[in-house]
């Protein structure tokens, strides 16, 4: 296999888009084991049936919302990872998400998996846009001490001190602005932080206003906020500015009632913004160098509850490109009760660190043995290229 | 408690930092007035909140009523910056944190502003009352599903994050207790009110459906019978864990910023000492919060604690807002604040993300947010035509402020604080001074306030 890292058969580096599914996804009613009885016997009520189920072999079918996906899948750019999970899978969000970020089940941390990345794509720390998150709040998957990453809430109306009218005195105030925020030996650990990110808000500043002016397109985005998330990323992609992280977020995915309506609207949201999102990136051609990964902190309980899901284990997620070799990867978890774990959870079949180590070493060329703390099986699912 | 003696006198700062802490900030005006009591006697007053030092509540509705959401925020905005009892709506914000429940899924407004008045009402009172009207509470019933919990059909989602977010904390409890609480609230549901359109909002009230609950016997953290909701709630009051994890909420809301909650069980708190003095408080007193207040307030470690908490989106707006002065009286244009300002910095008052709440400290804080909080202070500063900014003005107009740059900087540093800053930030505000030295003197200070308000200093309570 030859490496994909920083050249990627188009000769430009390797970006990775993480898109967070926040709350816990369905992975059993978004990729159906539709044959299975086991299946329709536990989802009296949560249940695809398979007259609407999209297949895609005698065993399983996409959501029916989630046709966009399956085209990609039909046209080979979608691997599709099941049964990711780690041992003693943590039912609450919070801790569960915390241990997605950081990679790190048996201990509390403060370092993000993708920070950790940044410090070995951008060792001197040349570029605060190397890692770029989009919308509310900064992930801690993007946040490790001393790490510089930018996180924009908007990026049409992103600048400093832009009610400031009078142009001599906004140049004067941001050099004062600059003094604040130049980091001191001393301060205390948030004191630091705050410093650092007001020094980097300022040297990203410049160039990211620069991305709306610089962006055209015939592709139209759904009005929601994955595809709003995912038209910057384009955007920000396409003006070059050396980010190799994205980072976006899909809220809304804990279902506990009233599952089958709202998990429908969330999937075609996100299919839809995907298809579009890439179709942006191909009409820039800009698509190539592009990998998307869409992940969540745990899937749900195998039995529903009459109107929803309670949180359970064995979630999967979606590897998108156009380098990505499409198909299925590792195994769906077992419907036999008999290997459920807490006796009503999907098992897992797949480590999630290894889901990391695949991307990091494959994709971007880095080191993952630091950052998933130690070495795991690893997935092949992209192409081979030549040289 | 108090000696009540006469000459007795609050340093300003410490005052002001109770005032940002149990309030959302004071004005220069309102610390010279409340300068002349002692402190304890200030923290009593906050403690003790009394119907005619609120905000009437006739008078709101008349100026600010409306079934929109931001209807209701904006009133919220309002009492923050008016009312003189401000420990009772920095409680309410303090629960609301504690037990997030979103409109994004509930989309009922005036679900949602009960269960604030709930806050309000209650939240100084005895954790049992707190629990218990919480339980009850449609809107967190709807959001935590408890509505679809039934006999043999257990939802566990409340009974989960009532002992993991809301009392216990991780690691207090076994997943078989979550089930058996799960199963103790089944038929705690509320009455459907009727649809919005055409009948406008009417309220969801509590039900209790016997047919649905289950009668059979449950084991909760070793207590075993036929247990319902109330007993469940009983129980975790005496537990000492909830004595601490509540402490731990309290001190990480009004002192100094923790990890995140998910830590907690893990990582120690960072003042065992206080913790444990108001753990102790709420143990002896059958969990009276205004009890562990006092403890906390009145202790050395919240005097020195200055400056060591990054300020909510919702402090920051309403503290600048309080000093900008446009909002003393009813006016219309406090909703955007609540709609538009804090949400881009990462908190919609009604609609935490998660039931976990809003991350704190720290995490308030990344470029974006902290963009967006510069221009929003630089902003509404903006050329100091706003009568709290003229009254500052004023002050160091009239007074020698102005005499030497240093004496600039301390005295405007001095007029919207007291605030404390470190020597980079002091010398960068110094060359200001100094670049501005033969400006208009009414310019200058106005354009000095800008650049304090964008400190780093500032964005900490």
């Amino acid at each position: 296999m030859t490496k994909n890292g920083t050249t990627n058969g188009n000769g430009k580096a390797s970006v990775l888009v993480v898109v967070q599914m926040t709350g816990g996804n369905d992975f059993m009613n978004t990729l159906v084991p539709y044959t299975s009885g086991l299946y329709y016997d536990s989802r009296q009520t949560v249940r695809i049936t398979e007259d609407r189920v999209l297949s895609i072999n005698d065993k399983l079918g996409f959501h029916p919302a989630a046709a966009p996906l399956k085209e990609m899948f039909d046209e080979g750019d979608v691997a599709i990872v099941q049964g990711i999970g780690y041992e003693n899978s943590n039912r609450s969000h919070f801790r569960a998400m915390d241990i997605m970020h950081t990679a790190e089940p048996n201990a509390i941390s403060t370092e993000g998996w993708l920070a950790k990345a940044i410090t070995q794509l951008d060792p001197d720390g040349k570029n605060v846009l190397t890692g770029v998150s989009f919308g509310r709040g900064l992930p801690r998957a993007m946040a490790a001490p001393g790490v510089r990453v930018t996180s924009v809430s908007d990026i049409d109306s992103y600048g400093l001190m832009t009610s400031v009218d009078i142009k001599e005195q906004r140049a004067e105030e941001l050099d004062i602005f600059k003094r604040f925020y130049t980091p001191a030996i001393g301060s205390g650990a948030t004191m630091s932080y705050l410093q650092q990110t007001g020094d980097d808000v300022l040297s990203g500043i410049d160039r990211l206003q620069t991305v709306p002016g610089r962006y055209e397109s015939t592709v139209e985005y759904a009005d929601n906020p994955i595809a709003k998330s995912l038209r910057d990323v384009a955007r920000t992609h396409i003006a070059g500015l050396g980010t190799r992280i994205f980072y976006v977020q899909h809220a809304g995915y804990d279902h506990h009632a009233i599952e089958m309506p709202a998990h429908e609207k969330l999937l075609d949201e996100l299919s839809g913004a995907l298809r579009d999102f890439m179709a942006d990136l191909r009409e820039h051609d800009a698509a190539e160098e592009v990998v998307v990964y869409a992940f969540t902190e745990f899937g749900r309980r195998v039995q529903d509850n009459g109107s929803g899901t309670d949180h359970g284990s064995g979630g999967g997620a979606f590897i998108v490109g156009e380098r990505v070799d499409g198909g299925l990867y590792a195994e769906y978890p077992s419907l036999d009760p008999k290997t459920f774990a807490n006796g009503e959870d999907l098992a897992h079949t797949f480590d999630f660190r290894g889901v990391y180590a695949t991307l990091l070493e494959q994709w971007l060329s880095v080191d993952s043995v630091d950052i998933v703390h130690g070495k795991y099986e690893q997935l092949q699912p992209f192409k081979v290229t030549q040289g | 408690m108090s000696t009540g003696a006469v000459g007795a006198r609050t340093d300003p700062a410490l005052l002001a930092h109770l005032y940002r802490r149990a309030g959302f900030g004071a004005t220069r005006e309102q610390l010279d007035r409340l300068g002349v009591q002692d402190y304890e006697d200030t923290v009593e007053f906050l403690l003790n909140p009394t119907p005619e030092a609120g905000v009437p509540d006739d008078i709101l509705a008349r100026y600010m009523g409306g079934e929109a959401p931001h209807a209701y925020t904006a009133t919220w905005l309002f009492r923050m910056i008016n009312s003189e009892c401000q420990l009772q709506e920095k409680m309410a914000l303090f629960w609301h944190h504690v037990f997030a429940t979103g409109l994004a899924k509930n989309e009922h407004v005036l679900a949602a502003s009960d269960q604030i008045e709930l806050f309000r009402r209650n939240g100084l009172r005895d954790m049992r009352t707190i629990l218990l009207d919480l339980s009850h509470d449609p809107a967190m019933i709807f959001w935590l599903d408890n509505n679809e919990n039934h006999l043999g059909e257990p939802n566990e989602n409340y009974g989960r994050e009532l002992l993991e977010l809301f009392s216990l904390g991780v690691g207090n409890y076994s997943e078989i207790d979550i089930k058996n609480a799960a199963r103790a609230f089944t038929g705690w549901t509320f009455g459907q009110p009727p649809p919005l359109y055409p009948h406008g909002y009417y309220p969801a009230d509590f039900r209790f459906d016997p047919a649905d609950h289950d009668e059979g016997e449950k084991t909760f953290l070793g207590s075993t019978g036929n247990l319902d909701g109330v007993d469940i709630i009983d129980i975790i009051v005496e537990q000492p864990a909830c004595a601490a994890f509540i402490s731990r909420h309290l001190y990480n809301f009004f002192v100094a910023d923790e990890p995140q909650v998910p830590t907690w069980n893990d990582l120690p708190p960072q003042d065992p000492e206080l913790v444990g003095a108001m753990s102790e408080a709420f143990l002896d007193s059958g969990g009276e919060i205004r009890d562990v207040l006092r403890v906390m307030f009145n202790s050395d470690s919240f005097k020195n604690a200055r400056f060591k908490k990054v300020k909510s989106p919702v402090e920051l707006v309403v503290g600048v807002l309080k000093a900008v002065g446009e909002h003393d009286d009813f006016r219309f244009g406090l909703a955007k604040y609540a709609e538009s300002t804090t949400v881009v910095m990462g908190q919609k008052l009604l609609d935490p993300p998660t039931v976990e709440g809003w991350h704190t400290g720290k995490e308030w804080i990344d470029g974006g947010n902290l963009t967006e909080r510069v221009n929003f202070a630089v902003g509404e500063i903006g050329d100091g035509s706003s009568p709290g900014i003229r009254r500052i003005v004023d002050r160091l107009v009239e007074g020698d402020s102005l005499s030497t740059p240093e004496s600039f900087v301390d005295g405007t540093l001095e007029a919207i604080g007291p605030i404390e800053v470190e020597d980079v930030t002091r010398a960068a505000l110094v060359k200001f001074a100094v670049d501005s030295e033969g400006d208009d003197d009414r310019s200058r200070v106005v354009r000095m306030l800008r650049l304090t308000v964008s400190t780093p200093e500032y964005q900490f309570a």
